[in-house]
């Protein structure tokens, strides 16, 4: 899995590319937190149109990353997803806490500029 | 009556795991399944390696067997740890039901592997460890002449 980090305004763009699975978790998380413990981020976008495979230990990232932005008054939001992934994320009920936009246009759209 | 097994033991790592959802995918493939149908078995099998490796054998040293059997157009796969093994299987399935919420856990592999296959049965001794069968049949076959 590689990662694109892309801030705009306030709002931090993560393109995750290739296959999250439990290996891959544990680097996407550290990176991710890395840059919001950088400071001056208060949402996330996760851009998955360029991520092919997703099982639970996804699911426990992106609730892991809404957990820590929530507690700072921001929020998770997820775009791009193919529908194998969405059947998972369906399952979760992950979509009660993350919205999910067709794609990232959208999504920056709705979030504005994370003022 | 086509039948076809392989059988694949890997150490447990989590680097391996994108190792054994592929050769289970790539061994069930020759069944014609759609790409939606394999990628439920790839998911289910990534569900269960995982666990194997994070649950069964608290991320330490240890071997994951792998077995397939194919039965015309169904799918039998066994995923079995040699570790500490379930106490109580039935709240071990509930959604979201995770012992280890620390490590970011969503408690959803079990639910994903019941939703992506036709059957799946989990059998387990404390100490000695555990064992995972599932099943599926692709629908989509064709009718060939091989
Ligand atoms: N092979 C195993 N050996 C021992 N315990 C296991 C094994 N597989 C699952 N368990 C137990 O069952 C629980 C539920 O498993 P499940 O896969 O549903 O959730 P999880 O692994 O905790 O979280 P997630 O899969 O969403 O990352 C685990 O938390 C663990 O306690
Ligand atoms: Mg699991």
């Amino acid at each position: 899995m590689t990662l694109e980090f892309e801030q705009l305004d306030r709002n931090l763009v993560v393109k995750l590319k290739g296959e999250l699975d439990h290996h891959s978790a544990e680097i996407v998380r550290e990176k991710i937190d890395r840059s919001i413990d950088r400071g001056g981020i208060k949402n996330l976008i996760f851009d998955c149109s360029k991520m092919d495979f997703m099982d639970s230990s996804g699911l426990g990232v992106m609730m892991g990353r809404f957990k820590k932005l929530k507690s700072m008054g921001g929020q998770v939001v997820i775009s791009g997803i193919n529908p194998n992934i969405d059947r998972v994320f369906k399952l979760s009920g992950i979509y009660k806490i993350i919205s999910k936009y067709e794609n990232l246009e959208k999504a920056i759209e709705k979030l504005g500029e994370g003022k | 009556m086509i039948t076809n097994k392989m059988r694949l033991e890997i150490d447990a790592k989590s680097e391996n795991e994108s190792f054994a959802r592929t050769v289970v995918a790539a061994f069930v493939a020759r069944l014609d399944p759609t790409l939606e149908e394999l990628n439920d078995v790839k998911t289910a099998v990534s569900e269960a390696v995982t666990n194997a490796i994070i649950h069964g054998y608290n991320e330490m040293k240890g071997t994951v067997y792998i077995s397939c059997l194919i039965d015309k157009n169904t799918v039998l796969i066994q995923i079995e740890d040699h570790g500490i093994g379930i106490e109580d299987i039935g709240k071990a399935m509930e959604p979201l039901y995770t012992s280890k919420p620390d490590l970011e856990r969503s408690g959803m592999g079990f639910t994903v592997m019941e939703a992506f296959m036709d059957s799946i049965n989990v059998t387990s001794n404390i100490g000695k460890g555990t064992l995972i069968t599932m099943k599926k049949t692709f629908d989509s076959i064709h009718n060939r002449v091989d």
